[in-house]
């Protein structure tokens, strides 16, 4: 095993990895629930909101450039909310004519459009920051702590655990066909096959890789009933949330909901 | 597909929250009963495989390129119920880790790829399969059409998410998100075929697996039935009608409830000495950034200082 590229865990020694997990899930889930309340247009809280996102992610030692490049990713959705700038009514602001349309841009659907956004920036930055600064058991953890299925954590854990070994084979298997057929096009070069051909190809690994996996499946289960499995995935206890936690997370949580009036006061 | 946060009103998100975690819920009590301990194995890598699977690509023309997203396939070899924790388990490790979709809009991700993608493949396929009666064709066929409609009939559940929480428009996001996906849903659709055609010539005994534990099917059926339905009749309607969506939803009340935060629905809202306290927020406001982003710049500043 090697540490994948994918694995978004970044480990580094700061008072926001060394927060307990549970605390951690639980204000995450409270920041973006905060984010989604907040009425549309209440810029001084989407402002605040950011500023403690930035705040942590300085704390976090992640490094902020870190974390808003990855936030960048999830930016192109906004493309589904642009309509709304054109079609929501009240106060015109302005008119665009484009050949024989014109496209109204209307005050209240500018406000909707750039409110949806910021809520989403604001809420993928603090999802970053917990993937980054959480091992993954942990958050297996913290997800039994806030009483999601245990059978469900458990498959979580299992798929974790072999997602790396089968993004490694899906990756071997696209090595195989670049070196002997149709390749995904390059610049100046022309895949081989028709459009059909290259998907069947495509649909003959994710054949190969579902058998592989299948079968390893079944490996994988003699080795844990032979290791005494027996239906039960069993995990050392964590250690109960400490003071200081606590603390943080009655902080925490108090911000948000001062934030929260805020928001109703200003909305 | 998969909707980031913000995009959909806190009332819609955990509406289908809570639908979601009662059909997933009703998934695992299923898959108990049919499977027992050997679930977590089987489940836990067949979700990494399916994770995998939809790195695989073939290039379409010029930079595009189609890939599998796995919800027909999964439910032709395992069933519905194993399909739906397949999917719920790729779809919330994709939020949970890769931000690919938002943690609360994750109930109506879920809703959309785990729910509809899985009972709407299985309607379709086992329509087919019962028409074909028994021909091979019929897997293939039943394949192609599943995925096609999974993906398509999804987009079209995640157009009108987005026109109930007032995020896009219905006239717009329906022809958009639909016309779209019908393209992706042929790549989906080619890819599906490819795989059973290779699992058909090397372990035809793994493609009858799905029927295999068809306890509840009669239930996914109807409602993957019920979903391709309404979906297939609704979205025409409400994309013709810009307003018929909102005319419905306002008849029964529920547009504000959905569009407005909840705490705005309270009514009759009323501040004493209005323009005193527009301002006074005002400057509570700039006060509140000013402290904030002093919080936020002293942070920095004594890492900076620890760090030299």
């Amino acid at each position: 095993m090697h540490i994948h590229f994918l694995d978004p865990y970044r480990p580094r020694t700061s008072p926001v990895h060394a927060l307990d997990p549970r605390v951690k899930l639980v204000l995450t889930l409270a920041y973006i629930l905060t984010a989604a309340l907040t009425p549309i247009a209440a810029w001084p809280v989407y402002i605040l909101l950011f500023s403690i996102i930035l705040s942590v992610e300085i704390l976090s030692g992640l490094g902020v450039g870190f974390v808003l490049k990855r936030a960048a990713l999830s930016l192109p959705f906004v493309l589904a909310a642009l309509p709304v700038i054109f079609t929501n009514g009240g106060k015109a602001l302005f008119s665009l004519p484009i050949g024989s349309w014109t496209l109204t841009v209307y005050a209240e659907g500018l406000g909707r459009f750039f409110s949806v956004a910021l809520k989403s920036w604001l809420s993928v930055q603090a999802a970053i920051v917990l993937a980054s600064s959480t091992p993954f058991p942990d958050l297996l953890q913290a997800m039994r702590a806030i009483r999601i299925p245990r059978l469900l954590v458990a498959i979580f854990g299992l798929m974790w655990r072999y997602l790396f070994v089968l993004v490694d084979e899906a990756l071997r298997l696209m090595r195989a066909r670049a070196a002997r057929s149709g390749v995904i096009a390059e610049t100046g070069h022309r895949s081989g096959g028709s459009v059909t051909w290259r998907a069947h190809v495509a649909g003959g690994m994710a054949g190969t890789l579902f058998l592989r996996a299948f079968d390893r499946s079944e490996r994988i289960y003699l080795a844990m009933v032979s290791r005494g499995y027996d239906g039960e995935i069993r995990v050392l206890p964590m250690a109960a949330v400490g003071s200081l936690s606590w603390l943080v997370l009655g902080l925490g949580l108090f911000l948000l909901i001062l934030l929260l009036l805020f928001g109703f006061f200003w909305g | 597909m998969h909707i980031p946060d913000g995009f959909l009103s806190t009332l819609v998100s955990v509406f289908l929250w809570i639908i979601s975690a009662g059909v997933v819920a009703c998934a695992l009590r299923h898959l108990e009963k049919d499977l027992g301990e050997r679930q977590v194995p089987l489940m836990g890598v067949l979700a990494a495989a399916i994770f995998a699977g939809q790195m695989l690509n073939f290039s379409v023309t010029g930079g595009t390129s189609g890939h599998l997203l796995g919800a027909a396939l999964a439910t032709i070899l395992l069933g519905p119920w194993a399909a739906i924790i397949i999917m719920t388990s790729v779809v919330s490790i994709q939020a949970l880790i890769f931000q690919d979709g938002g943690l609360l809009a994750l109930g109506a991700n879920l809703f959309n790829m785990a729910v509809i993608g899985v009972t709407v493949s299985y309607f379709v396929y086992t329509s087919i399969q019962k028409l074909a009666r028994g021909k091979s064709g019929g897997i293939f066929v039943g394949g192609a059409a599943a995925a096609w409609f999974s993906i398509v009939i999804a987009s079209l559940a995640c157009a009108l998410e987005l026109a109930l929480s007032g995020t896009s428009p219905a006239n717009i996001s329906v022809p958009a998100m639909g016309g779209i996906h019908m393209i992706i849903g042929i790549g989906e659709g080619l890819i599906t075929v490819g795989a059973l055609a290779f699992l058909y010539a090397a372990r035809r005994d793994l493609l009858h697996l799905g029927q295999a534990a068809p306890q509840g099917g009669k239930a996914v059926w109807v409602g993957g039935l019920l979903i391709a339905g309404l979906l297939a009749v609704l979205s025409p309607l409400a994309s013709a009608h810009p307003d018929g969506l909102e005319w419905v939803a306002e008849q029964k009340g529920f547009l504000d409830a959905a569009r407005a935060p909840l705490y705005q629905i309270i009514p009759d809202y009323a501040f004493p000495g209005i323009s005193n306290a527009a301002l006074a927020t005002i400057v509570a406001g700039i006060l509140g950034m000013l402290l904030v982003f002093g919080v936020a710049l002293s942070v920095a500043y004594m890492q900076r200082s620890k760090k030299a």
